[in-house]
């Protein structure tokens, strides 16, 4: 069984804030991690190569610091780490982000061999998109699965996967063929701590990385000039002024100031007379 | 990238989702919403679907305006399956030619729209909370929350078309300007020796499915109530308000609450007139669904909760003891008592 996940390095954006002076995002000190949700996806291809034997290879595209995601993955189990990195990808969007991973995907294959389940966290905490993996999923013409909560069975003789996903009414379980593409949530699974012999594994492996210079890519699909959507203006939404704490005597003080202040409101929706 | 020559498109169309033969309020919301840029691109709005039966939506599309409805049914359309979905849509984006796809960013939606999106080469932007008509280029422009919501970008897609977007539910009022419509039948012809996904089994999630985004009145419940069986204490006040019960991310995790009731980055986008916070940190996953209410009240007994940062009203208390006294007071006062 090979697996390839796809990771992204981000911003934690739980502690991204806002500059409302200048209406950009204050970054600084920001720690960059695995997306959560890439995480789940590495440690479900991991388990399976534990139970069933094969490899974890994982890929990330970005800047050099996104090495360090890589090894992380490294320390979680996976096999092979591949930084997919060149200036000719800056400024791409989903559409060009899924060309770029899809043929630095074909250049894994070509050295590890045919991958039979690839993954992705269902959408990164940066963007948001969940574009990206079912952009890749139809490059390579492989069923997608989104929004996976559990993997039922693995049958890697008849080249079967059973799995959980959400989907708006409540859930589903899917029987895909392999090669397919998942995505997935954080319930998936637990995180579990990586244990010594990974770590000593991981210190001693390499992250390879792939560009244009090592791989066949055709820059005329890369990068902001030849990505479809652009980014017209980004802005910070307006802060909602700091409203009033509403003080009194006692609870029964509080809550009839509350009154007063909404009745208008209520009043307007027709909920009192 | 491949230009393709913009001029061969025109008009707007609207995907319609339907779940056990009723249409998803989103994609009304959605044709609404169409008929406005409709007006600004001098076009027409069309809706489309496939599945097994679907032209049985026709009245309910053409009450809310589209004057075109385009669908292919099959059988094996029944169930949603991406692959045979994504194909016979890029079929119909194909023949047809809209200038704009709009599509609700729900689950099915986020997973369909990216493969045809792929496949048709074109520009995607999920996820949108305002949709406009640039008055020079009659470019759309899409505008998303990204960071949890830190930060918001308007993005447009020049050279591409169709020019699609994911939408969140509950953004656009649906609203009916009914019109003659028209049904236009497609047929695709699957080879169905591709297709080999399969569903086992569907499990239901019972009864408590809701739009938030109905609501005007929306009592939400956090961590801070403390056990499922204070969420009572919620749906009371809801219920004396005439409003709808919601819950954070870390109740629904807790098992308080139904996932379909969870407000924020993961969970709903809610814009009611009055939205109460009660025991809730209000972090901005949180935030991001909630923050455009008209007045928030928020209830908890920390006054250095972030949400007292956006609150209209802010009442430093012990939730457990604030609610009930507040559902008397406010069933007396509302001549309910
Ligand atoms: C990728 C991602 C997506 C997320 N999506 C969402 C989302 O969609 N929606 C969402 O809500 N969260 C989301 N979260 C989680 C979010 O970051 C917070 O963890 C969550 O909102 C916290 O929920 P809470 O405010 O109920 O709980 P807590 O943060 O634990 O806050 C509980 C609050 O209750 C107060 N309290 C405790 N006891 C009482 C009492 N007796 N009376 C009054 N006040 C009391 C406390 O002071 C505290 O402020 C997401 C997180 C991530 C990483």
């Amino acid at each position: 069984m090979h697996s390839l996940v796809f990771i992204k390095q981000v911003p934690d954006a739980a502690q991204v804030r806002v500059d409302y002076e200048t209406g950009t995002l204050i970054r600084e000190g920001v720690p960059a991690i695995i997306n959560p949700f890439d995480k789940h996806a590495i440690e479900a291809a991991v388990r399976i190569r534990d139970e069933f034997g094969g490899k974890v290879s994982v890929i990330c595209m970005g800047p050099p610091m996104a090495e360090d995601a890589l090894k992380e993955a490294l320390s979680m189990g996976a096999d092979n780490a591949y930084l997919l990195s060149d200036r000719i990808f800056a400024g791409s969007d989903t559409l060009a982000t899924s060309y770029a991973l899809w043929a630095g995907a074909k250049k894994i294959i070509e050295e590890e061999g045919p991958v039979d389940i690839f993954w992705a966290g269902k959408q990164a905490i940066d963007g948001d998109t969940a574009q990206t993996g079912p952009g890749i999923a139809t490059r390579f013409n492989v069923p997608l699965v989104t929004y996976v909560i559990d993997i039922k069975k693995v049958d890697p003789e008849k080249k079967t996967m059973v799995v959980e996903r959400l989907v708006e009414s409540g859930r589903e379980v899917i029987e895909v063929p392999m090669p397919c593409f998942l995505t997935v949530e954080e319930e998936l699974n637990t995180l579990s701590f990586a244990p010594l012999p990974y770590l000593i594994k991981a210190a001693r492996s390499k992250v390879a990385v792939l560009n244009s210079s090592n791989m066949e890519i055709d820059a005329s699909y890369c990068g902001l000039k030849n990505s479809p959507t652009k980014v017209k203006k980004a802005f910070t939404p307006p802060k909602r002024e700091k409203g009033e704490m509403i003080e009194g005597d006692s609870l029964d003080d509080i809550l009839n100031t509350l009154y007063e202040k909404i009745a208008p409101v209520l009043k307007e929706m027709g909920k009192v007379s | 990238m491949i230009k393709q020559d913009i001029s061969k498109y025109k008009h707007i169309w609207v995907f319609i989702e339907y779940e056990n033969g009723e249409v998803a309020h989103v994609s009304l919301e959605l044709l609404s919403k169409a008929r406005e840029l409709a007006k600004d691109l001098d076009c027409e709005v069309h809706a489309f679907t496939v599945g097994d039966k679907v032209e049985q939506f026709k009245d309910e599309i053409f009450k809310y305006g589209a004057t075109k409805f385009f669908i292919i049914e099959d059988p094996f359309l029944k169930d949603y399956m991406t692959e045979p979905y994504r194909d016979s849509i890029v079929y119909m984006i194909e023949k047809y030619k809209p200038e704009v796809v709009l599509i609700g960013a729900t689950t099915l939606g986020r997973d369909l729209a990216g493969t045809i999106a792929t496949v048709l080469q074109t520009g995607l932007t999920a996820d949108t909370t305002a949709l406009d008509i640039d008055p020079k280029t009659k470019n759309l422009l899409m505008t998303r929350p990204t960071f949890g919501g830190n930060l918001m970008a308007t993005i447009f897609c020049p050279d591409n078309r169709p020019q699609m977007s994911t939408s969140r539910p509950g953004v656009y009022k649906a609203v009916e300007a009914p019109v003659k419509g028209e049904v236009i039948k497609e047929k695709f012809e699957f080879d169905k020796s591709k297709y080999l996904k399969k569903i086992v089994e569907k499990i239901v999630e019972e009864g408590d499915k809701v739009n938030l985004g109905f609501y005007d009145i929306i009592v939400s419940g956090g961590f801070g109530m403390g056990a499922k069986e204070n969420m009572k204490l919620v749906q009371e006040l809801a219920d004396v308000l005439g409003g709808t019960w919601a819950a954070s991310r870390k109740a629904v995790q807790e098992g308080w609450a139904p996932q379909t009731r969870q407000v924020g980055q993961t969970g709903q986008t809610v814009h009611p007139k009055i939205y109460i916070a009660c025991g809730i940190s209000g972090a901005i996953q949180h935030q991001a669904g909630m923050k455009s209410s008209e007045i928030i009240i928020a209830i908890n007994k920390d006054p250095d909760a972030p949400i007292f940062e956006i609150a209209t009203y802010g009442i430093v208390g012990d939730v457990l003891e604030v609610l009930p006294k507040m559902t008397k007071m406010f069933k007396e006062k509302l001549g309910k008592a």
